[in-house]
């Protein structure tokens, strides 16, 4: 495996990790924008554009790139988040230049106002699609209230009323404001042919005009608050937390993943052992969001609703009880799942594409798995006690959705 | 990656190892299937299982619960358990030097449950938890329901149970049921990643070599109840589920009927997708797909979308499927088989995925295909071969079950939504 880089001339990132040994490549161009680089009055165009860019460029239309993506047996995707927009294929290696120029071209969409308006309704769908799912808005809603004020705080998917108004032109608008080759990186992993990659990106994106973006980063005052959803024909009851923690740059990053995994992983942690093991609840968890100078920790909990005030005690003890300190045998346990998941996410070609891909876009150097497997080797017991310590997870939003509305945050 | 290489064993009690080396790599995996699937459970039991599975990951062996867990943490182990309409599952995947003294752990599991009667009523709930949680998975239930309605039951069982199955069984039935479910004979064990096949095997005869068999399970026979059903739900969302026959993977039709599915579903450029989303902008979500029960196929297809649109994508849907009858072309073909020929080759790659496929193969098949023979499989398919087998194939009457505000209609012609 050879780890290779080079900048085009107008600033167009390439990155890769070359595997003589893979029968196959993953190719992504990550694009350093979403509903952060968003104003209130265009909620949802990063979605909605990262939509329109699979419905044709000036080359070729909708039905032909879709059928082109298909003939290269690709499994092909994208994903837009707060502060990324992720167009991706896998493919075997005999159709690297045609996927590569391919997925270039769709980095020029020409955003035509027919397929926009059909495009429209597939995002409505999509919008009303989630919210009638657990936990119903639940997401886009608790960011709104802890990053308020934030460009955190703005929802990927926007709103019906935000897509329904959105125009080709203001969509087209943030796509000159936003899409610059050096906003962008394009990453692949597997059995790529580097040179090569280099000389089909050069001839398809070359040409491309750089001009500067701007990303406001704000530090996070992080809102305190608690908030009730009332849905009565929903089953369940969900919650969610939001606490402060650490940014993506922030080296504690690694010790503060060992601490959630210690407080939340999905078995064998403090929460599995007070809510799942004993079935006090269907799913717990805690997460670490990370983000341009702005971190987040989120707790989630689903349970039956006569249990939520009971469970939000319990959870508020876990979080007040766990800033005492944890053991050296729930810090190793923790580190042997993490060493472990690395050494699979390092065997799968489209993983390490996401991984080199991610670091740049949180403009990290470049890390191989081994090196990031010595970060977490390298936590110790006081750096997960401190930024326990630090970001205490009983400051928090807490949003509740559900039949019961009775319920208060815990004493 | 290397030529592949399948290892198998089949112990004198049923047994059977099958394993696929990938020294290449530096984990390893398994899937352990067990013939303890919720067609065994008794119809007024539905739920036994998948409860079964849950006590039996209570402590085992030298191991308490809490110390199971934890073992299982220090091992690295990625670790899960499914119940499917034939089987328990187990499988995990972690560091190759970890796998023999997990596999140890899951012996235990299988022949040494402590199954503590301390911990009953707490697997119980998590069990309760499951099925209030499926509640509110909207399109997970219509197409639970509609597999039920189609196959029948058992064959179309959903293992969680109901509330009043699951709260009205004890701690005698788990234990019935794990001592006539949990047997050698059909049980399948797959590893694959790093493994020394010799040692493996070796190591696999001193855990389960010495089991002895019972009598095999028998389930009831299973009566369909076709035709279409509504399930009331006060929502802005419908959600549609069809099913009509298809073949089973353990047909030698299979492909050929995949290939049809696949035209109707697979990929950006595909029947459904292009007509439902792409061309009328219906719904986000729309698919297809053969599924298979033993020897039993069914072609299950489903759509989400706002009530308003749901008739008109209903009709495209069955539009769709019913035109299929008429053929597919060679250019659909040709694309489809890229995909399966990379598809196949992605599926190579993980050391989970292939213990899984393996199992699943040895189980359906009693052998493993390789991908020389599945390549060599798609290459025959023919757009003529297709065709002939889809001629009297797509039935007129397809069994439904919509979730939503109010019921829709199986039309003929495609209907349009009223502003």
């Amino acid at each position: 495996m050879q780890y290779r880089q080079h900048k085009l001339d107008n600033g167009l990132e390439i990155l890769a990790e070359c595997n003589p040994q893979a029968h196959f490549s993953a190719y992504g161009f990550f694009v350093r924008t979403g509903a952060r680089d968003e104003t209130a009055n265009i909620g949802g165009v990063s979605h909605f554009l990262e939509h329109m860019v699979f419905k044709g460029t000036p080359n070729r239309s909708a039905e032909e790139v879709n059928r082109r993506l298909d003939e290269m047996g690709s499994s092909s995707n994208a994903r837009t988040g707060e502060e990324s927009t992720i167009y991706h294929a896998a493919a075997l290696p005999e159709f690297q230049d045609d996927m590569v120029e391919l997925l270039a071209d769709l980095m020029r969409p020409s955003l035509r106002e027919n397929d926009f308006e059909t495009e429209k309704k597939v995002i409505i769908e999509e919008i009303l699609m989630y919210a009638d799912q657990p936990p119903y808005g639940g997401y886009e809603r608790i960011m709104e209230e802890f990053f308020s004020g934030h460009p955190l705080q703005q929802s990927v998917l926007g709103t019906v009323d935000t897509v329904s108004s959105l125009t080709p032109d203001a969509m087209k608008a943030y796509f000159d404001r936003q899409y610059s080759p050096g906003n962008m990186a394009f990453a692949a992993a597997g059995k790529v042919d580097f040179d090569r990659l280099v000389e089909t990106l050069e001839t398809s994106c070359g040409s491309w005009q750089p001009f500067d973006v701007q990303r406001s980063t704000p530090d996070t005052t992080g809102h305190s608050g608690f908030h009730i959803i009332h849905k009565e024909n929903s089953a369940q009851q969900y919650i969610l937390q939001l606490a402060k923690g650490p940014a993506a740059k922030d080296e504690r990053r690694f010790a503060s993943r060992v601490a959630t995994a210690i407080l939340g992983d999905d078995a064998g942690s403090r929460m599995y052992w007070e809510f799942l093991d004993s079935g006090r609840a269907e799913s717990a968890g805690v997460g670490t969001y990370e983000y341009d100078n702005s971190g987040a920790i989120m707790t989630y909990l689903c349970c039956s609703p006569d249990s939520a005030k009971d469970n939000l005690q319990r959870l508020h003890e876990l979080q007040t009880k766990i800033r005492d300190g944890v053991s050296e045998r729930e810090l190793e346990m923790a580190k042997s799942k993490i060493a472990s998941q690395i050494v699979l996410g390092s065997e799968a070609t489209e993983s390490r594409m996401f991984s080199i891909g991610s670091q740049w876009l949180t403009g990290l150097p470049y890390r191989t798995p081994e090196q990031i497997a010595r970060h977490y080797e390298s936590v110790t017991l006081q750096q997960v006690n401190e930024i326990l310590r630090e970001y205490p997870l009983t400051q928090n939003t807490t949003l509740v959705v559900g039949p019961e509305k009775n319920l208060a945050p815990p004493a | 990656m290397t030529a592949e290489k399948f290892l198998v064993h089949k112990f004198d009690n049923g047994f059977s190892l099958v394993a696929q080396p990938m020294p290449w790599l530096a984990s390893a995996a398994f899937a352990f299937a067990l013939p303890a699937g919720c067609r065994y459970d008794r119809s007024d039991r539905i739920g036994t299982a998948s409860f079964a599975s849950e006590m039996v990951q209570r402590g085992c062996g030298k191991l308490d619960s809490r110390q199971f867990i934890d073992q299982l943490q220090l091992l690295g182990v990625d670790y899960n358990s499914s119940i499917s309409n034939y089987h328990s599952w187990f499988g995990g995947a972690m560091k190759a030097t970890e796998l023999h003294d997990t596999l140890s752990i899951y012996r235990d599991v299988a022949r040494d449950p402590h199954l503590p009667a301390s911990q009953f009523e707490d697997g119980r709930m998590v069990c309760l938890q499951e099925i209030m949680a499926m509640e509110d998975d909207l399109s997970r239930k219509a197409l639970r329901e509609v597999r039920l309605r189609h196959y029948g039951d058992p064959d179309g069982r959903s293992p969680d149970g109901s509330v009043e199955s699951i709260s009205s069984l004890d701690i005698s039935h788990i234990e019935d049921f794990v001592k006539t479910c949990y047997q050698p004979d059909g049980s399948i064990l797959a590893v694959a990643g790093k493994i020394d096949f010799d040692a493996l095997k070796d190591h696999v005869a001193d855990l389960f070599a010495d089991w002895k068999t019972g009598e095999p399970p028998i389930a009831e026979e299973s009566t369909p109840s076709h035709g279409s059903h509504h399930l009331p739900f006060d929502s802005e969302q419908t959600h549609i589920a069809l099913a009509c026959p298809g073949v089973s993977y353990t047909h030698q039709d299979f492909y050929t009927h995949r290939a049809a599915i696949g035209v109707l579903s697979d990929g950006l450029s595909s029947r459904l997708f292009h007509e439902v989303r792409e061309k009328r902008g219906l719904c986000y979500s729309v698919f297809a797909t053969c599924h298979s029960v033993g020897k039993r196929g069914a072609v299950i297809a489903y759509s989400g979308t706002s009530s308003g649109r749901a008739q008109e994508t209903l009709d495209v849907l069955v539009s769709e499927l019913r035109r299929l009858k008429d053929g597919i072309t060679s250019e659909e073909l040709d694309r489809l088989k890229v995909q399966f020929r990379s598809s196949l080759i992605m599926q190579q790659e993980s050391s989970r995925s292939r213990a899984g496929s393996i199992a699943s193969d040895w189980y359906h098949l009693g052998r493993i295909r390789d991908v020389g023979e599945i390549n060599q499989i798609i290459n025959n398919l023919t757009v003529e071969g297709i065709n002939e087998f889809l001629v009297d194939r797509y039935p007129n009457n397809f069994d439904m079950v919509t979730l939503g505000p109010k019921p829709l209609e199986l039309n003929d012609a495609i209907s349009t939504a009223q502003a």
